[in-house]
């Protein structure tokens, strides 16, 4: 995590913040989804607690809190309480492998009588140089917290939800692998900050021998994949659980799928644990797709030297251009975020069915095309001249 | 170190929830009333009936099983994908590149036959 005292605590302070940040972004993005959901249905919605019913939340928690607390006959007492605790985990850890900002570099100063050594803290909780890989693998091991959940209930609405939920995680695991071959092709790195400094300045496509420069478009990843954005976020859905593809919930069929004898707190951590997909997701989404944190038409470099026209120590100019790049990310982001809850107000469920059949004979072809597609237009691009 | 930081994240986050729980038990009260019926199984209405080991289609295995076939060979392609450009620029593209063509047929091949032998079909 560091090389002394400093960095380690300073590096464990931002795990500590980015996971409290997510956490608290809950109750926000709940809210959002409620408010959203009724003006797109044309109704109200939570609007008297507090200013815009802002407050409901805050409510909702209190009374989470003085739930009463039980076990069910058929439980696994184990795995029934440590299913809904472990269901935050994966999604946190990946989250937080994801880069929010230009890193933040901090000037040698004295303290304490000694002096600490220039430092550089990248704005992301962990830097890992296989980015891609890690962030897939440790938010597929969600499909484990759920199985818990189905089988510590001892209930089989919760067994049969989290087969559901599993089989459909990893079928679209499936597409969702698949359908980023390509943007890894055309970058050439697993590691997602290398993937987003890629991505800067105006579109320019360079093949046979020529460059073609639009100015009017940023560099984005969408302009290379469009076919593996459609398949990645779409894949992703499935991923989160979420409506078009919450089979694993379907409240018709099943009452509410692996939570079904959870309530109060324990329901609200598989709450955080859904939403902390759909973040990351949003978040994977705007690294490849987006231009992750950069400025549109600006670089990295243009906006620290605005920067430095008005911010007093180099100290200044480096914070003050992550934050820059944090609020380029947050919204994009926030973009991503309204359109899950969107899609989630406008489309009806599927059939189970016609959900496997989806991830399996449509979106894998798709994504194996696009694979192929890529390597050929790659292929060609640089070798003919 | 970025080992160090995910078993500390892991760590805290376990203890934040299993905190939560407890502080959640603590002010619930624990359990206020309670029947002998209050604890069975969730059930819409009617007597539970079946246990926990209810029958489970055999579908959902072949299709984990399938799931780990096929993700082992998409894993596969990520070293490829990745070092693609480079044995292009240094003049190898083309062999690599039919190679992974030939690892692709063989992967349509296994998926055509898979839908083709109904094993993805749910009824």
């Amino acid at each position: 995590m560091g090389q002394d005292i400093f960095e380690i605590v300073v590096n464990g302070l931002k795990l500590i913040v980015i996971f409290l940040l997510m956490v608290q972004a809950v109750p926000i993005l709940v809210w959002v989804e409620r408010r959203g959901s009724a003006f797109i249905q044309n109704r109200l919605g939570p609007n008297r607690v507090g200013p815009l019913g802002l407050l409901q939340l805050l409510a909702d928690a209190v009374k989470f809190l003085t739930k009463e607390d039980m076990l069910p006959n058929q439980a696994v007492r184990f795995l029934f309480y440590a299913a809904p605790v472990t269901a935050l985990i994966p999604g946190v850890i990946a989250y937080c492998a994801i880069p929010l900002g230009t890193p933040i570099s901090i000037e040698a100063f004295e303290m304490f009588g000694r002096s600490w050594g220039p430092y550089v803290f990248p704005m992301q909780g962990f830097d890992i140089g296989v980015g891609i890989v890690f962030v897939l693998g440790v938010s597929s091991l969600a499909a484990y917290t759920i199985l818990m959940a189905g089988w510590g209930s001892g209930n089989k609405f919760s067994l049969m939800g989290a087969l559901r939920a599993s089989a459909q995680m990893i079928s679209y695991e499936l597409a969702l692998g698949l359908s980023i071959v390509g943007i890894i092709m055309l970058y050439g790195t697993f590691n997602l900050t290398e993937m987003i400094n890629a991505q800067q300045g105006a579109l320019t496509y360079s093949a046979f021998g020529h460059q073609l420069a639009i100015p009017a478009l940023p560099n984005w990843g969408l302009f290379y994949q469009p076919l593996g954005f459609i398949l990645f976020f779409a894949a992703t859905f499935a991923e989160a659980n979420r409506l078009p593809f919450d089979l694993a919930e379907g409240e018709a069929e099943l009452v509410a799928g692996f939570h079904t004898e959870y309530g109060g707190f324990k329901m609200l951590m598989f709450f955080i644990g859904e939403y902390a997909h759909m973040m990351i997701a949003c978040g994977l989404v705007v690294t490849f797709f987006f231009g992750g944190y950069l400025v549109p038409y600006m670089t990295p470099e243009q906006v620290q030297s605005w920067v430095a026209t008005w911010a007093s120590s180099p100290n200044a100019v480096s914070a003050w251009t992550s934050v820059i790049h944090l609020l380029s990310y947050f919204v994009k982001f926030a973009f991503f975020m309204w359109f899950f809850i969107w899609v989630r107000w406008t489309l009806p469920r599927f059939r189970y069915d016609q959900l496997m059949d989806l991830g399996w004979k449509t979106m894998l072809p798709w994504a194996l095309a696009n694979t192929i597609l890529t390597a050929l237009v790659v292929y060609f691009a640089h070798t003919i001249k | 170190m970025p080992l160090g930081g995910v078993i500390f994240l892991a760590v805290f986050i376990a203890l934040f929830g299993a905190l939560l729980i407890v502080l959640a038990r603590a002010a619930g009260g624990g359990l206020k009333t309670g029947t002998g019926v209050k604890f069975d199984p969730y059930e819409c209405g009617i007597p539970g009936q079946e246990k926990r080991d209810t029958k489970i289609s055999v579908k959902f295995y072949l299709t984990a099983i399938l799931f780990i076939l096929f993700d082992i060979e998409i894993i596969f392609m990520y070293p490829w994908a990745i070092t693609f450009r480079d044995f292009i620029f240094s003049g190898q593209g083309l062999v690599v590149g039919i190679a992974m063509l030939v690892f692709l047929l063989i992967f349509i091949f296994g998926l055509f036959w898979e839908i083709k032998s109904k094993a993805l079909e749910w009824d």
